[in-house]
């Protein structure tokens, strides 16, 4: 149903990037905090099954656990439940070189945790082996304080029950920081890679609904009332008409613009469908609806710097009212 | 074959602050969806499926939350739905589980909304940065300023009805003991001084942003007539929405809000809205907007719902009270925000909106909407229940 | 009660081709030919439907209330009834068949999409994780998977013979789906995450797909053979893969039992796999046996449009029963780490 992708076809890279902060509650707070101590805390459900890492609420029941469980310190040291070889590591992963992904049961855990195993290869990993946690040389109260398992020479010692612990640590862990970064290749797609290529020669274009024939500005794509393809571009502005606007005296992080501004909904000349601008050259206490303004680029930009009053008289009330 | 009428038994609420630094994202919903299974006198297994709603994901940074938060809900081996639906989502998110139930699909729902603005930063979030695009010029309320502009012109309003709509919403929320904001030194003439944002929105105008959740049990006629205290049943529920730009869009009074009203009322037999409904819960993130939807709702004719909000009868007090909970204006988590509009309808018609009750409410409306003002989701509970 | 009291048939279902990186189309722009095509397929417009209904991830695009902007390729004017789920498009038909079950509406839209190659899937369904424990480690889908597939080999219920002869299958399939993105066998490759290998592991591609639902006489209407949807049922389990046996999906088997799927023996299940290895623990979940056609349309294995991919299940087993193919099939979608939330629908053509 598509064709082959358009020549001039616009794309570019997209980073989001967040460093995430993350109230911990009750029951996450301790366990990070025991990691930081270098202790590994399960909490107890009522039915007697020991999760680790412990969970706030009991996954079989939904109990708060905070409640009716119980901590409980298990051993750093483990078995293999299973695995599965990392031999290229991602951006994030607890192990640069190559490493195996593993979900161990502590000693005195009913449930697995997962982490990485520092092995030499995947001839060295196996289900049932002995493993024991690594501890971070810093540790901040995360789950990364755990730096990773590693084989564990010694045979299992004999089952004993877990430990009841008080869950009570000097300076606990409330928050954790969890930074996150993402790349995307953004697409705008064919009817918007048409609008912006025009808008890099200062041209500015609209697309024509086959069905309404309303020309949308800027085109997405797909008339929104119609649902059908804008193929027709069709030149709009570079004059227009303030329909309504805002006087904007709140300085936005990253804009380079001395407030207050005018910040206004557009009507070109045209155009059925208004878009937003920053109107300067005017007092903008003197910025009125129905003003006629003609967008203003700076050499180098795609999108307009700003529009500026053309001098022409105000358009009437009624020549706009509908865009409102 | 008819449906099931949908009473609601439980409600439950967090308390709301700026950053809620003392729970998980578990502990969140959870407080709220333990508060409302208590309301209802419900435990874990009484309950056979999940609805849940908020706002996108990158709030929190979490992608698909209903499946890492599945065990908070107790939703083991049941169903869970997650919908998102922009700032209307809270109130959608409600009409999905009163589906499930007006459908026989189930008999006991739970339904939670929230939002941790805390741990992203809610500005960040709503505007990533996206390529080819010109650099997003005016924040959460520069997008709205300019239609307020338009309704102010186009009704000739004065100054100053944003002002009192500000003022009287935090004044209802210092009686709402679950409202983020409580303002005890509020005035109106600090309303009307305070800074000039994005003219003409001041900013006591404006939503705050928090950190909440907000959760209802509903259920079906044997649910109800098992629950300890009164419950509210639905008479009317609908979602509408319109594109986000379209030419001849009427962004003043969207007609998805009005089709949404006109259905809702339809369903519940509601002719005369101004008369037949006792008290309104309106999704208004800036005070403007309660004059704007009272129109847009049919309370007042176009252009006159800012002489509704001078009479004063939108106060706690009037014939028409609006947001007698403070309102989004006094409480944003926004994913919970259109959840928390529904939920206190409810509260209103069960008679248990402790000091911010309005006498003898039998019938409210909740309201949510969301996007480019586009998505709608209302609906219309009462003491009775519905004729069937 | 998940069985539905009212008649209630998927009368069309249309997709994109999936590829590998669309590259030069908005969302809205993938969307519309899958739109339209239901939409001609039954003579409705959009003014017609009684309920719109969608699925999709602000994560897989990048953008905050990405759904939005599909809006327009709707054409909601006037205003729809309208929802949106941030999960696999399989849910939101869900969502719609709980509508249509109400009696408010007698016809609903669903579509879905996903453009999984705009960012690197992998890592992104990672942040599906709890922000706790795991996803700080970044454990992506395959790792995850992988994990999976071993605990089977460990339990004895597969080897990598058998995984290699599922992908095999699978893309065999496929050469005759004009909509697949790996039309034929490929060689398995090495090892991505061992014991996965590139063979294992579903394309990463963009795609969209759009289903129209219908009920009683309207269906009989519309299409010629309606695809009677006998019951749908989804079940979610405990979030953690620690926390759970990775060799069986006890919420698959509860969703089938509550949606009939052992009421009557299937002619063919389309099953919601991305990995091999979840072939195998569904087909025992579901007791599918060697006399059922699994995933003639190629599965998740040779198309993977994240969040379509489960919606294409239900409508390529729908499609069967439009072409008098299948009587009764079973499609399955998926959602979470390690097969963590499943849902089953049975669908079933008139008796000829």
């Amino acid at each position: 149903m598509q064709a082959d992708p358009a020549p001039g076809s616009l794309t570019a890279p997209l980073t989001l990037s967040f460093p995430f902060t993350r109230s911990l509650g009750p029951v996450l707070g301790t366990f990070l905090t025991g990691l930081r101590e270098r202790v590994v805390l399960g909490i107890r459900t009522p039915a007697g099954r020991v999760l680790v890492p412990p969970t706030e609420y009991d996954p079989a029941t939904g109990a708060g656990l905070g409640e009716t469980g119980a901590f409980v310190e298990v051993a750093p040291t483990g078995t293999v439940t299973t695995w599965a070889w990392n031999p290229a590591p991602r951006p994030g992963q607890p192990l640069a070189h190559p490493f195996a992904w593993v979900l161990v049961r502590l000693d005195g855990a009913d449930t697995a945790l997962l982490h990485a195993l520092d092995a030499p290869g995947p001839h060295a990993v196996r289900t049932g082996q002995r493993v024991r946690i690594r501890w971070a040389a810093e540790r901040t109260g995360a789950i990364t304080d755990i730096a990773c398992f590693i084989p564990d020479p010694a045979p299992a010692a004999p089952p004993r029950p877990a430990a009841p612990h008080p869950g009570t640590f000097p300076d606990p862990v409330t928050t954790l920081t969890a930074p996150a970064r993402l790349d995307y290749t953004h697409t705008p797609g064919r009817a918007q890679s048409r609008h912006l290529t025009a808008l890099a020669r200062h041209e500015l274009t609209g697309e024509r609904c086959p069905a309404c024939a309303k020309v949308l500005v800027p085109p997405r794509g797909a008339c929104p009332t119609c649902g059908v393809a804008t193929t027709d571009v069709v030149p709009v502005g570079p004059r227009g008409t303030v329909t309504t606007f805002c006087i904007v005296n709140i300085k936005a992080k990253d804009l380079a613009i001395d407030v207050p501004y005018v910040y206004a909904h557009i009507l070109l000349d045209g155009a059925d469908l208004p878009l937003h601008g920053r109107i300067d050259g005017i007092p903008h206490d003197q910025v009125r609806m129905g003003l006629r303004v003609e967008a203003v680029w700076t050499p180098g930009t795609r999108h307009p710097a700003h529009y500026r009053p053309t001098g022409e008289p105000d358009a009437p009330y009624t020549a706009y009212e509908e865009h409102l | 074959m008819t449906k099931e009428p949908v009473a609601v038994t439980g409600i439950g609420q967090t308390r709301h602050a700026a950053a809620r630094r003392d729970v998980s994202l578990p502990g969140l919903v959870r407080e709220a969806a333990r508060r409302a299974l208590d309301d209802a006198g419900l435990d874990w297994p009484d309950v056979e499926a999940v609805v849940l709603g908020k706002a996108p994901d990158f709030f929190e940074g979490v992608m698909t939350p209903e499946l890492c938060l599945a065990d908070a809900l107790g939703a083991t081996g049941k169903p869970v739905l997650r919908v998102h639906t922009a700032g209307s989502v809270g109130g959608s998110t409600a009409l999905v589980a009163a589906s499930l139930v007006a459908a026989r699909v189930h008999r006991t729902v739970l339904t939670v909304a929230y939002e941790k603005q805390s741990e992203s930063n809610a500005m960040w979030a709503l505007s990533l940065p996206v390529p080819f695009q010109p650099p997003l010029l005016a924040g959460a309320g520069g997008f709205f300023a300019p239609h307020v502009r338009a309704y102010i012109r186009r009704s000739g309003a004065p100054a100053d009805t944003g002002a009192l709509v500000a003022h009287k919403d935090r004044r209802n929320a210092l009686l709402n003991p679950f409202a983020h904001l409580h303002e005890h030194d509020l005035t109106l003439e600090k309303v009307r001084s305070s800074p000039m944002l994005w003219d003409p929105i001041r900013y006591s105008e404006t939503c705050p942003s928090s950190d909440g959740a907000c959760a209802m049990v509903l259920t079906d006629r044997a649910g109800a007539a098992r629950a300890p205290r009164p419950p509210a049943w639905l008479h009317g529920g609908a979602m509408r929405s319109e594109p986000t730009l379209f030419p001849g869009k009427y962004f003043v009074s969207p007609r998805a809000g009005r089709d949404c009203a006109t259905d809702v009322y339809r369903q519940a037999g509601v002719t005369d809205p101004r008369h037949d409904i006792d008290v309104a819960e309106l999704y208004v993130p800036f005070s403007w907007y309660e004059p704007m939807w009272l129109e847009n709702l049919g309370f007042a004719e176009e252009g006159q719902g800012w002489r509704l909000t001078a009479s004063g009868a939108t106060a706690l007090d009037g014939d028409l009270p609006v947001n007698p909970s403070g309102g989004v204006l006094s409480t944003n988590p926004i994913g919970a925000s259109g959840m928390l509009r529904f939920a206190e309808a409810a509260l209103q018609v069960r008679g248990l909106a402790g000091d911010h009750q309005v006498p003898g409410a039998r019938r409210a409306l909740g309201h949510a909407y969301g996007g480019g003002s586009q998505f709608f989701a209302m609906w219309l509970v009462g003491a009775e229940p519905p004729a069937t | 009660m998940t069985r539905p009291p009212a008649d209630i048939a998927v009368v069309a279902f249309a997709q994109t081709p999936c590829r590998p990186r669309t590259g030069d189309v908005s969302e809205a722009e993938m969307l519309l030919p899958a739109l339209r095509a239901v939409l001609d397929a039954t003579g409705l417009r959009t003014g017609d439907l009684g309920f719109v209904c969608s699925g999709s991830s602000d994560y897989l695009a990048g953008r905050a209330f990405s759904f939005t902007l599909t809006l327009d390729a709707v054409g909601a004017w006037p205003p729809v009834p309208e929802s949106h789920v941030e999960m696999d498009g399989a849910w939101a038909l869900y969502e719609a068949w709980v509508r249509l079950l109400t009696g408010e509406a007698d016809t609903a839209l669903v579509h879905a999409h996903g453009m999984s190659s705009a960012g690197t899937v992998r890592d992104v369904l990672s942040r599906t994780l709890d922000p706790y424990t795991l996803a700080p480690l970044w454990p992506d889908a395959v790792a995850l998977a992988a994990l999976q597939a071993q605990a089977l080999i460990d339990a004895g219920r597969t080897d990598e013979k058998d995984l290699a002869a599922v992908a095999h299958r699978n893309r065999t399939a496929a050469a005759s789906n004009p909509h697949a993105q790996l039309r034929g066998p490929r060689p398995q490759g090495d090892y991505v995450v061992q014991p996965l290998r590139t063979g294992d592991c579903p394309p990463v591609g963009d795609g969209a797909a759009a289903v129209v639902l219908a009920t009683g006489d309207t269906a009989r209407r519309l299409c010629d053979h309606p695809a009677w949807i006998r019951g749908i049922d989804h079940r979610i389990e405990p979030h953690a893969p620690g926390l759970r046996d990775l060799t069986a999906s006890p919420s698959t088997r509860l969703a089938a039992e509550n949606a009939g799927a052992f009421d009557a023996p299937v002619d063919l299940a389309e099953l919601h796999a991305p990995f091999t290895a979840q072939e195998v623990v569904l087909r025992t979940a579901l007791d599918l046996g060697d006399d059922v056609t699994v995933n003639p349309s190629g599965g998740a294995l040779a198309a993977n449009p994240l969040m379509a991919t489960g919606l294409i299940r239900i409508g390529e087993a729908a499609a069967r029963i439009h072409r008098g193919e299948a009587h009764r099939a079973l499609a399955h979608a998926t959602s979470g780490p390690c097969l963590q939330h499943n849902l089953v629908a049975v669908l079933e053509g008139d008796r000829p």
